[in-house]
């Protein structure tokens, strides 16, 4: 029997979802079902959900982990919002994830996992696979475990505790099987994975091809699926990342870029962590990481870095951010060069650690005692980040400031195709390190036409010079408490961040469009995609994203009142639609939410609707 | 009123660079700001002592760094011609062990206060130690928040009147010196303001010590606890009420040494009388051990019945330590970066490409 005995029907677009308890490796198999999908020139994006607790009691709501990819042969934006297929690897995973199903859409179920305890830990009085209340969608009850212990059935040295943990990788090559996805580089990573442990990989490369076998023999399925080559995609290389390898590829970048030594401290945070295991990696770049005693420790060895010269960075995530604040205010008085990365999560306190939100926005902007303006840049999509971070850090250097860098746990999380960037292309970031005069005296705080000081790093004789928290006078740098000194103090340092060159805020419009959807950060794919199913309708609409939140692009009040109508939608509750009011004196609409999820194409297009 | 006085800008040299070695003086490590702090504290002693023992390290001002705390000892660093940062409260160490890990060219020093260093910033003290970062740490002790006008500090006596402690302080201070050999310190030293001989030689011990080596220094407050430490430098008492530890000498004190410290049977230490013990009986200092436990011990001999307080070096026992040898590593990996090995970076293992038709195909 062949796969060609089935049909296959091609597709524009399809979301799957993968869930299963945390211990079932559904993150795993959701990266490698993304490789795979790359790998064909798809378009994609991906939405990982995993609980805060490492291993909640296995089998319960509270373990489930799930991991969302939309693909598609056009251009996507978001991970999407409905799954065409869910594959539940047990009953908890099923009432977590049902809900979020439209009629129609495919459940793949792990029947061997429906057992009467499994069913009573996730709540089920009657099994779902056989009581009737799933009858809206398409089941499909396959036996994974047991076809998975079959596959390994007799396989010397293959235990029977590998064997079970293998059957998400027999999911992995249904799947495979079921959207036409040759698996090679998911074979090949399993190889690298496991090639200190055979049979391990044994187990699991059985798995995988009893999975795609399964998918040509059984009845239970007799259609196939593919989704071509994404075809409205530029030219190049393409990779795929999520947020928190392109921050951290755009950091190296920075460092390349500049000449300067990269020095990230920081201290273990959800889901900001991910950044330090990915820098901690880069040796062979001169990345130097340390893990710091706590938050505060973290800027400060930061700072201390960047005083020496380097390219100082600290990343955290909310509660982090409460701890860093004194720090960052030292850096604004000091007037070096930092980045501080903010991947925010849902707060207030501990809130919810893995679910994603907007809003440290005003924390960003006035979180600190004093008149302590800096610049604050955001990134808008994962692969984004790696722009984000390197705009950041040109920033930081040029202005001589801390610089705040608004990520979030979904693009930190999420991943999606990237076109690499040509090195050579890269903008170079020219430090200007403060050489030694020769004669005459060192002014610290003597100012540039940007407005920024001198950097001038340890080594240089001639240019010693002392700095701190104390109110300076300008230009000696010496302590100074007099008041005309502090007012002009307070307005250069405004007038410096002011000032900072950011690109133009770009409009994606409509000609006769009358409302204006305005975004920050990662809701751009989410708006533009119900901006896009607008347009589909016949809908006249415009959108803008910003990138820059301080200083605001220039043209920012300007296309502001071009529109009538004005909806600026976000992941808090009012955050920027509070900043623009303020600075532009307009009758600005909000849509504000804070459930800790990404905002949902379907609800942006609703709010559009209800406003055209 | 214009902003003269402390002056943060380098001072002019204006002098090309000398041809022959060049030769450092206690001139050379003062900045032409004005010391403010007041009258007859004892801060003005150890600055005197610290830029007078600079030049024999031989590390010019300008590859010398001084981080300093809040605090009267924070403002330390705008007094050195050196570079300096005076940061936040209890942050000095944070901020100097980043810039030591950018640096290792350097040679970076922290000036704290007994508030700065082992109440605010007391986590960052003992990591520092704790990870033996090369830092010379000067802890400025006067037992007293002086800058805050007068509130007790973590190191102030149980039941000490202050304006935060009218009714005496209920806390056990903490022992600095103890403390830091709790965080595994690999060099902990103790010294008076006042002394002349004494601190400059601890200075000088710290420098060459590879690791972190931290130093607490007896500090008068004239104006909040003035006389805290006048029974260790008064004549009359300092002979009973003192003891200098040095390595490879029997542990005496008092008049003509008759007191001695003796170790019992069980490990405890005690004061005796050595003419009742012998001079063969008294324990010998040795800094050197790797164990710290008779380092903690002598530590807490101020406590003993007839006890007096010790200073000197209480430990110096390097650690071995590839640190070194990784910040080399990674400062020549830096070097050698270059564009080309940031694109192999960018494109990682798994690639695509998609030609202008849009066609991909797996590389």
């Amino acid at each position: 029997m062949s796969s060609a005995a089935k049909p296959i029907e091609e597709l524009e677009r399809v979301i799957v979802r993968f869930a299963g308890d945390s211990g079932d490796g559904m993150q795993l198999v959701g990266g490698r079902f993304t490789d795979v999908t790359a790998v064909l020139g798809n378009d994609l994006a991906t939405l990982p959900n995993f609980p805060a607790e490492i291993r909640a009691p296995a089998g319960t709501l509270a373990g489930v982990s799930s991991f969302q990819i939309h693909f598609a042969s056009r251009e996507i934006l978001t991970p999407g919002d409905a799954p065409n297929v869910l594959v539940a690897m047990n009953p908890a995973a099923l009432k977590a994830n049902v809900s979020a199903l439209e009629r129609g859409a495919t459940i793949i179920a792990n029947e061997d996992a429906f057992t009467t305890r499994n069913l009573a830990k996730a709540g089920y009085e009657t099994n779902p696979l056989e009581d009737g209340s799933l009858e809206a969608h398409v089941v499909r009850r396959i036996p994974m475990t047991t076809l998975t212990a079959r596959a390994v059935e007799g396989m010397a040295e293959v235990s029977t505790r590998d064997g079970m943990r293998a059957k998400n990788m027999f999911a992995l090559g249904l799947l495979c099987w079921l959207y036409d996805r040759p698996t090679a580089v998911a074979e090949s990573w399993l190889d690298k994975k496991f090639a200190a442990n055979k049979p391990a990989l044994e187990a699991n490369l059985a798995a995988l091809r009893a999975g795609w076998a399964f998918g040509e023999t059984t009845e239970l399925i007799d259609h196939r699926y593919t989704v071509a080559t994404a075809h409205d995609v530029a030219p190049g290389i393409y990779r795929t990342v999520n947020g928190t390898t392109a921050t951290a590829l755009g950091l190296v970048a920075a460092s390349e870029r500049s000449g300067l030594s990269l020095v990230l401290a920081s201290y273990p945070i959800t889901p900001a962590s991910e950044l330090l295991h990915e820098l901690a990696r880069h040796r062979s770049a001169g990345v130097r990481t340390i893990q710091a005693e706590d938050e505060i420790a973290a800027a400060g060895m930061a700072l201390g870095a960047a005083f020496g010269g380097a390219l100082g960075v600290t990343a955290t995530s909310g509660p982090g951010m409460d701890l860093k604040a004194e720090t960052i205010g030292l850096a604004v008085m000091l007037e070096l060069p930092m980045i501080v990365i903010d991947v925010q999560r849902a707060g207030p306190s501990t809130g919810m650690p893995t679910k994603t939100e907007q809003s440290d926005l005003l924390m960003a902007m006035y979180g600190r005692h004093g008149e302590s303006p800096l610049p604050i840049v955001c990134a808008t999509t994962p692969s984004q980040c790696f722009d984000a971070a390197l705009e950041a850090a040109r920033i930081a250097i040029r202005y001589r400031t801390p610089v705040i860098l608004l990520t979030d746990l979904f693009l930190a999380n999420s991943s999606e195709p990237w076109l690499i960037p040509d090195v050579t292309k890269l903008p170079a970031i020219d430090p200007q390190l403060a050489r030694a005069n020769g004669s005459g005296t060192f002014a610290p705080y003597a100012r540039n036409a940007d407005q920024a000081r001198p950097w001038a790093i340890p080594g240089i004789p001639g240019l010693e010079h002392r700095i701190g928290g104390i109110e300076k006078s300008q230009p000696s740098g010496g302590i100074s408490y007099d008041p005309e000194n502090h007012q002009l103090m307070t307005n250069q340092r405004k007038a410096k961040v002011a000032g900072i060159e950011v690109a133009a805020l770009e409009v994606d419009a409509d000609p006769d469009a009358e409302l204006l959807v305005i975004g920050w950060g990662s809701s751009y794919g989410t708006l533009r995609t119900a901006v896009r199913r607008i347009r589909e309708g016949g809908g006249a609409i415009a959108h803008a994203q910003f990138r820059n939140l301080n200083p605001l692009p220039a043209n920012t009040g300007e296309i502001l009142r071009a529109y009538p109508r004005v909806l600026v939608a976000e992941m808090n509750d009012g955050q920027l639609v509070k900043l623009l009011r303020s600075e532009f004196l307009l009758d600005l609409e909000s849509y504000a939410v804070t459930q800790g999820r990404p905002l949902l194409a379907a609800e942006m297009e609703r709010e559009m609707l209800s406003r055209l | 009123m214009s902003a003269s006085g402390t002056n943060g800008a380098a001072k002019t040299n204006g002098t090309a660079e000398p041809s022959g070695p060049r030769v450092l003086t206690k001139a050379d490590f003062q900045s032409d700001a004005e010391t403010r702090w007041c009258p007859g504290c004892g801060d003005y002693a150890v600055l005197a002592a610290v830029q007078g023992f600079l030049p024999e390290v031989g590390v010019p001002p300008e590859r010398t760094v001084f981080v300093s705390g809040i605090g009267c000892a924070g403002r330390f660093s705008y007094y050195m011609n050196t570079y300096g940062v005076h940061g936040i409260h209890g942050r000095a160490p944070a901020l100097a062990s980043g810039l030591a890990a950018a640096r290792p060219d350097l040679s970076v020093w922290v000036v704290s206060g007994d508030g700065d260093a082992l109440s605010i910033g007391g986590n960052h003290l003992i990591h520092a130690l704790r990870r033996d970062v090369p830092l010379k740490i000067l802890l400025f002790n006067n037992r007293i928040y002086g800058l805050t006008k007068g509130q007790v500090s973590p190191t102030s006596e149980r039941g000490k009147v202050t304006k935060s402690t009218p009714f005496g302080s209920p806390d056990e201070p903490f022992n600095p010196v103890a403390l830091a050999l709790g965080a595994g310190a690999t060099f902990v030293a103790r010294t008076i303001d006042r002394d002349k001989h004494h601190l400059p030689a601890m200075l000088r011990a710290a420098v060459a010590h590879p690791g972190a080596a931290l130093i607490e220094i007896y500090q008068n407050c004239p104006v909040y606890n003035d006389g805290a430490f006048d029974a260790l430098t008064e004549k009359d008492t300092r002979d009973d009420a003192l003891v200098m530890l040095e390595h490879g000498q029997p542990i005496r004190f008092g008049a003509d040494g008759k007191h001695g410290i003796v170790r019992r049977a069980d490990g405890d230490l005690e004061v005796a009388e050595v003419a009742d013990v012998g001079e063969n009986a008294l324990l010998v200092h040795d800094a050197h051990r790797t164990d710290p436990s008779l380092a903690f011990a002598l530590s807490q001999i101020g406590e003993l019945d007839g006890g007096a307080t010790p200073i000197g070096i209480f430990r110096q026992s390097p650690r071995a330590s590839d640190a070194a040898a990784r910040t080399a590593e990674l400062s020549a990996a830096r070097a050698s970066f270059t564009a080309a090995d940031l694109a192999k970076l960018l494109h990682g293992s798994n690639t695509w490409s998609v030609g202008a038709s849009g066609a991909g195909a797996e590389r």
